[in-house]
């Protein structure tokens, strides 16, 4: 595929050069969903015309000369960000048929950067998995093996960018969402700061712990998109009012002397052996880069998956209480009181996962089991929180696995929630504590990408995606990219 | 604790679901599981710890009480399956 370029800096100078068009990126983008999709399904909706206007805008613009680093680069938007006049469902039945009033943050700060988005990726049902398997749409496949699961909830962002299909999506990240299917796809996967990116118009599931990222071959990708998401937004109020750096200026600064803290708890007996291997050697190639690596302790690391299923149910119960046929999405057919058609409605639309978060949420915020749950929830929150906080006073960086496997089987995990929820052992920690974090590939095992988890403090997004450049100056493994079999990428 | 039928009804009341009569032991057992897994945390010894409500230390932003919305009831009454004179509708309340 003659315009399949390796990076967004190449596609730039191949746009200004007047190599290829916008026109034609895109162009060739929706032709590669039309071949490959059927077999991967990562894709909800596709906008083939409303997508070759934007391209023909972007067009101009570099013609013009007012282009900058991201126009007329084609990507996708996961399903749970409102785009105006476009339908926007969450993985769910309950809004498959919401159209979307106004655009979300993110999209409009992407547009406004140029960037062509060619559709909406498919996801878990409002975010809640680790599969992709909970899906009204379906499943998505992994490009790497098409038995296996791309991850999730962002699966649909990580299958279409990893299969080639676009160079770029967005996902959003609760406990893991973007980070688990990027290192499942050998993708490089940002979750930024809490209160980073603008969380307005991002359909909600737990709101202490939502943020939007992004799904990209290159930290170098990942910073220029970072640099148009980020930023004040006073219409989401948690959103941080911290002045956005150029991620990209500092993408070659030199790691000599970075400190590298490893917890012990990362390696224990959970984590598959040619992922430890992977991960290891990852942290060695960052020693030949200069750093200092050290061991560190994250001793209540374990309980940070039993907080996440308190702390994000609840929000996510109070959330999804608005679903109620009367303002927007789905209402019942049947006939009934109030109460009825509330009930009848939210049981016809929501799928079983999303139903157990809820009822999971309604149970540990009841009367008599707050304190036991949600409040003691908090404060191990707090704990994990500290944990990491001691761990930051004395080093620059954490590295770690991203998950305990490569990708799994689909339809493997799908009866027993809890194997799921395991899946996130490693990731949840830093949306509990808000920090950024980011997943790069860093080899494979069992021929299925392996990813490498750094995590920074608060709003060091900057520092990530230097350590995670001058990782991929030094290796490869993030241009590797799958065959997938029943035609030529 | 493993939870009961009766359990699982009272949280489906709460949270306004139904769950049928054939799915229910389903419910029983997953939801058991999940509540066995968040009750490790009752081992946790968090004597004078505060609780963790949220990741960024920062106060609540006011804002001068002005009307700053404008109109769009029509244009957002469009997602709504039922609507009359401007109001959405809903099955009858009172008899």
């Amino acid at each position: 595929m003659s315009t399949l370029l390796p990076d967004f800096a190449e596609m730039a100078r191949a746009l200004r050069a007047g190599k290829v068009s916008s026109r034609e990126l895109t162009g060739d983008c929706l032709a590669r969903i039309k071949r490959h999709d059927s077999t991967l399904n990562s894709f909800i909706s596709v906008y083939p015309e409303q997508a070759l206007a934007a391209a023909d805008a972007a067009d101009k613009a570099i013609a013009s000369g007012s282009a900058g680093p991201l126009t007329g680069i084609p990507m996708a938007h996961k399903d749970i960000f409102c785009a105006e006049g476009t339908r926007t469902t969450v993985g769910s039945k309950m809004l498959d048929n919401f159209v979307a009033p106004y655009d979300s943050r993110v999209v409009s700060g992407l547009a406004a950067a140029g960037m062509v988005s060619v559709g909406k990726t498919n996801m878990d049902e409002f975010a809640m998995g680790s599969s992709n398997e909970t899906s009204y749409f379906g499943p998505v496949k992994n490009p790497w093996d098409l038995q296996r699961s791309p991850g999730g909830s962002s699966g649909g962002s990580a299958a279409a960018v990893a299969a080639g299909l676009v160079p770029a999506a967005t996902g959003t990240d609760t406990g893991g969402s973007i980070r688990q299917p990027a290192a499942l796809t050998g993708l490089t996967g940002l979750k930024p700061t809490y209160g980073r990116v603008s969380r307005y118009g991002m359909v909600a599931f737990a709101s202490s712990l939502d943020q939007a990222g992004t799904l990209t071959r290159s930290a170098a990708d990942a910073a220029l998109m970072l640099g148009a998401m980020a930023g004040f937004d006073e219409r989401d109020s948690t959103c941080a009012n911290v002045p956005v750096p150029d991620y990209s200026a500092t993408l070659n600064d030199s790691l000599q002397g970075k400190t590298i803290g490893v917890p012990k708890e990362f390696f224990d007996d959970g984590l598959e052996a040619g992922c430890a291997q992977a991960v290891q050697d990852a942290i060695k190639q960052y020693q030949e880069l200069g750093a200092v690596v050290k061991e560190v302790s994250l001793p209540n690391l374990a309980m940070s998956v039993p907080v996440y299923y308190i702390v994000a149910p609840a929000e996510c119960s109070s959330n999804l209480s608005r679903f109620d046929g009367v303002r927007f999405g789905y209402r019942t057919e049947s006939t009934g009181d109030l109460a009825d058609m509330y009930t009848r409605t939210r049981s016809e639309a929501f799928g079983a996962e999303v139903k157990r978060r809820i009822m999971t949420g309604a149970y540990v915020l009841s009367a008599g089991y707050y304190d036991a749950y949600y409040l003691q929830a908090q404060k191990v929150r707090q704990l994990i929180s500290d944990d990491l906080s001691h761990c930051f006073a004395e080093v620059d960086v954490i590295m770690g696995p991203t998950t305990p496997t490569p990708a799994f089987k689909l339809g493997e995990k799908m009866n027993d929630p809890v194997q799921m929820y395991l899946n996130d052992m490693y990731t949840i920690a830093a949306n509990l504590a808000g920090l950024p974090a980011i997943s790069i590939p860093c080899g494979f095992s069992q021929n299925l990408p392996v990813g490498l988890q750094l995590i920074g403090t608060q709003f060091a997004e900057g520092l990530l995606l230097n350590c995670a450049h001058q990782y991929q100056q030094a290796t490869d493994w993030h241009l590797r990219t799958p065959v997938i079999s029943g035609g030529a990428a | 604790m493993p939870l009961s039928k009766q359990d699982i009804d009272h949280i489906a009341l709460l949270a306004r679901l139904e769950v049928a009569p054939q799915e229910k032991g389903d419910y029983v057992e997953k939801l058991s599981q999940i509540i066995e897994l968040v009750e490790q945390l009752r081992a946790v010894d968090t004597t004078g710890v505060v609780p963790m409500a949220h990741p960024l230390d920062m106060v609540q932003r006011l804002r001068p009480d002005s009307v700053t919305e404008t109109d769009q009831r029509d244009y957002l009454q469009q997602n709504a399956r039922d609507t009359e004179n401007g109001l959405y509708t809903v099955p009858k309340v009172i008899e």
